[in-house]
């Protein structure tokens, strides 16, 4: 042994195995994630055990729990989405399109972007309280689909542009040229050549904020989504429940009862939004790497 | 040169009009917020002295005599944002070295789907699961917990964290340059001592944006806190009681009946006010850190 390997090794093993403990340690709090997923699908599941039929599902809210149903949200819930991602999809794809092909870095545009950076990350709250004001009190719309659709609009808003704005900057500047080339316009070759090869990327980024948006409460509560609604909304007009507010009226309820029938609205929740998470997850996939084999 | 080939096309300049005023959307949002925030705000304040409502130690504007301190508020979002981050903070970071330094290829594509799901369930289940499974076993173990108490709130609001401290400070760490790490293996260095010695000094400012940004995010949430933590707006910082954090109070007023113009209505854009303030200077310096760190790799 040199003089070297003396001064060394004693401190090697002791090295090695703090390297061997705390890699362990790491782990543990990756597997604790896990953990806490699968005890609260446990817990949710639980709880609901035995109140998840169909009646619940086809029914109104009720005094009773036996009777209580979550039809009047479920409704909701699907009514809000499709307003918001009228509204929205189009606004988003169009404001990413411009930022993406059309402006010119300038201090402008370092502006808008900072700001819709921002924008994502302003409490779900605050949106509702701007939907209160702009929609239910300027606007007059009342406390209806309409302005609850809007207000939901304007949050997922900045997760769509930013995403579409990631996918359009993926399109391979080549393609634009070739098109330019073959004597396309500007709008031409956006339109038959960039958004066709980024719209994978975009139809993620929408599938991810309206799953966002399914299950955000907070923004509704002062827009007055109501918990107690017996009809399914037919005009634009009309109050309207959604899901998470629904579970929240439950939950916060004192009875057992009223919690196993929060518990039974968690399951739709969930079992929606997975369904639209997995469907993001397959198309990412799918499309994954598509653009630079071709 | 290329950017000319559109010119001489009908309806080219039109489509554009129409594509920058999408893009200017984002700024009237932001306007919104901000002139219907301070409109309300600044009728609050002509019956409200700015000094009470930031000095003043009690917050009962539901209640006669009312007092408009918003102090309780702030003191109630502390407390649970700290339990939040004392939960977060190590397990995010922790979760992040191990995916960077540590995991083999297969296991990092095993756990980040599941961080995602966790990211992606609604605040609301949190909400419930904090209300029916944390507090019962606090309870169990500390009998004189409330049954609305800020430590629940905070544990699970910092199980949401997680996900969102682990990606973003993975990201500063997989942005360090594998040359720094050759240099310490080669001088016989372990894989922990390369990652506190090296990496993490060398990510320091990503992960603290990542803590920051969630920090905002512990703020900003509601629906936890407005059914887990209570809603006693209280000048405490014992874990075990009922508070109220800002963003509760709004819900809870909200989902009372405020009539429109009266004080409690304003008083409820003040608070939103004071929130949107505080995040979005938070939003503000995480960005900005994050941007600074990104010029130096």
């Amino acid at each position: 042994m040199t003089v070297q390997d003396e001064m060394f090794s004693p401190g090697l093993q002791n090295r090695q195995r703090r390297n061997r403990i705390f890699m362990w340690l790491f782990l543990s709090a990756n597997l604790l994630g896990l953990l806490v997923l699968v005890v609260l699908l446990a817990k949710v599941l639980r709880d609901s055990w035995g109140w998840l039929d169909l009646q619940f599902i086809t029914s109104f809210p009720s005094r009773s729990p036996e009777k209580a149903g979550i039809l009047p949200a479920l409704y909701g819930t699907i009514y809000v989405m499709i307003i918001t991602a009228v509204f929205a999809i189009p606004l988003g794809i169009a404001a990413a399109v411009f930022l993406e092909e059309y402006s010119k870095k300038s201090k402008f545009l370092s502006f808008i972007q900072v700001n819709i950076y921002n924008l994502a990350g302003i409490p779900s709250i605050v949106y509702g309280i701007l939907g209160l004001t702009v929609f239910v009190r300027w606007m007059m719309l009342g406390r209806s689909l309409l302005a609850g659709g809007l207000t939901m609009g304007l949050l997922i808003l900045p997760v769509i542009i930013v995403t579409a704005q990631e996918a359009i900057r993926a399109v391979p500047q080549s393609w634009r040229h070739a098109s330019y080339a073959l004597g396309a316009s500007k709008w031409q070759t956006i339109r038959y050549v960039v958004l066709p090869s980024a719209l994978p990327g975009i139809l993620t980024g929408i599938i991810l904020a309206l799953s966002r948006a399914i299950g955000e409460t907070a923004p509704l509560i002062p827009i007055g989504a109501l918990t107690f609604v017996r009809v399914i909304p037919r005009s634009l007009f009309d109050s309207f429940s959604v899901l998470p507010i629904q579970i929240y009226n439950w939950t916060s309820r004192p009875q057992d009862d009223f919690r196993a029938i929060a518990a039974a609205g968690i399951v739709v929740l969930l079992v929606v939004l997975l369904g639209m998470n997995s469907a993001a997850i397959l198309l990412r996939n799918k499309y994954q790497g598509r653009i630079k084999k071709v | 040169m290329v950017d000319s080939a559109g010119k001489g096309f009908r309806g080219e300049k039109g489509i554009e009009i129409l594509l920058a005023l999408a893009a200017s959307v984002s700024v009237l949002v932001t306007i919104g917020i901000v002139v219907s925030l301070f409109s309300e705000t600044a009728g609050f304040f002509k019956e409200v002295s700015v000094k009470e409502f930031f000095t003043e130690t009690r917050w009962t504007p539901l209640f006669t005599p009312a007092h408009y301190g918003i102090a309780p508020l702030v003191a109630g979002t502390m407390l649970v944002t700290v339990i939040a981050m004392i939960v977060a903070a190590p397990l995010g970071l922790a979760s992040a070295i191990y995916l960077s330094e540590y995991a083999p290829d297969g296991v990092r594509r095993l756990i980040k789907p599941v961080l995602e799901i966790l990211a992606g369930i609604p605040t609301i289940v949190y909400g419930y699961f904090a209300l029916t499974f944390v507090t019962p076993i606090i309870r169990a173990i500390l009998p004189q917990t409330n049954v609305f108490n800020a430590l629940s709130a905070g544990i699970v609001m910092g199980i949401m964290l997680i996900p969102m401290i682990s990606s973003l400070s993975e990201d500063a760490m997989t942005a360090v340059p594998n040359s720094l790490r050759e240099a310490a293996y080669a001088l016989g260095a372990t894989k922990l001592e390369v990652a506190y010695k090296v990496v993490i000094p060398a990510a320091i400012s990503g992960i603290v944006a990542s803590f920051i940004l969630a920090i905002s995010r512990a703020i900003g949430e509601t629906m936890i806190v407005a059914l887990a933590a209570g809603s006693t707006p209280k000048l405490t910082f014992n874990p075990l009681d009922s508070i109220q954090t800002m963003t509760a109070f709004i819900a809870q007023v909200m989902l009372g009946d405020a009539p429109f113009g009266s004080i409690e209505y304003k008083s409820v854009y003040a608070v939103a006010g004071v929130l949107f303030v505080v995040t979005l200077s938070l939003n503000l310096i995480g960005t900005w850190i994050v941007r600074r760190y990104k010029e130096v790799y």
